[in-house]
């Protein structure tokens, strides 16, 4: 377990949470992630132009933090991302989380956060079955292939 | 602050917040999230738990936002919670193939608009293959509610 980072873990998910709810109890929205981007192709009035400000936000939050957090704060474990699935499986894995969570309506943070923080039974078979087959794949993929 | 101005702020705070989360907690690497899901790794000593304290403080955090909301919004009418409530065969086979997708790559919607940020290359053709499939599916769905021709469940939205 050499690359388990508690601290960094607990920090960053609770920057997570207080994200979720003051979009909650300010905006009235769910910080569901798969719902906002999926929301953004078909073109509804005054729905889709805060989306994609939260997006952008996300994207840029994200960069500024993997940038400047090592200067900023040394002792959290700031990783870079390594991607080693190969192109074709990628682009597989990207339509099946697409058709996945708009099928489920919702990803890790729609019920995995917003979904369990508000107690859904719904949010909770959720989070269970795709953990499940998450687990199952990478085991397959890296165990038995 | 005019109500509107409050909620444009909050927008981007809020966005800004996952983001700065999503980096410092480690979600954005596809490889430390096959780690987690990687339970068979245990015995070796080679699992990573990190995810299940991210989604725990998350959780933890905004369960207390959700438990103490007011009857409205502060800056909105309404809220607008999830409409679709049941538990059945949509939802989980749904989340199944979000799953296998997710431990095939290491990543979900939050992450990968992350990475766009930080490393752009092919996790942009992940977010295109992904925006395609949902878009594609929420077609397929409204077409089935068109046809009023339920597969299994009827979803009702």
């Amino acid at each position: 377990m050499e690359n388990f980072s508690p601290i960094s873990a607990l920090i960053g998910g609770a920057l997570i949470g207080l994200s979720a709810g003051l979009l909650w109890i300010i905006n009235g929205r769910i910080a569901g992630i798969a719902g906002i981007l999926g929301n953004v192709v078909p073109v509804r009035e005054n729905e889709v132009g805060w989306r994609l400000v939260f997006l952008a936000a996300l994207a840029i939050g994200a960069g500024l933090a993997w940038h400047l957090g090592p200067a900023i704060a040394p002792s959290l474990a700031i990783v870079t991302p390594t991607q080693s699935t190969p192109l074709g499986l990628l682009v597989i894995a990207g339509l099946l989380v697409g058709i996945g969570t708009r099928l489920s309506n919702g990803c890790t943070s729609g019920h995995g956060v917003c979904g369990l923080a508000r107690l859904s039974p719904r949010s909770l078979a959720a989070v269970l079955t795709f953990m499940l087959l998450g687990v199952v794949t990478v085991t397959v993929v890296r165990h038995l292939i | 602050m005019t109500r509107n101005a409050l909620q444009a702020t909050i927008n981007v705070v809020a966005g800004l917040l996952f983001g700065v989360g999503l980096t410092i907690s480690g979600m954005i690497d596809p490889k430390k999230v096959k780690d987690f899901l990687d339970f068979a790794a245990i015995p070796t000593g080679g699992w990573d738990p990190s995810l299940a304290f991210v989604m725990g403080g998350a959780v933890i955090v905004a369960f207390f936002f959700y438990r103490f909301a007011g009857a409205r919004p502060v800056a909105a009418d309404r809220y607008h919670p999830a409409t679709y409530t049941r538990i059945d065969a949509r939802l989980l086979g749904g989340a199944a193939v979000f799953g296998i997708g997710w431990g095939l790559s290491g990543l979900c919607p939050g992450p990968a608009i992350a990475d766009l940020a930080i490393v752009p290359g092919d996790v942009i053709l992940f977010i295109a293959a992904m925006a395609a499939g949902s878009w594609a599916t929420g077609l397929f769905l409204a077409w089935q509610r068109r046809r009023e021709l339920p597969l299994g469940n009827a979803p009702a939205e």
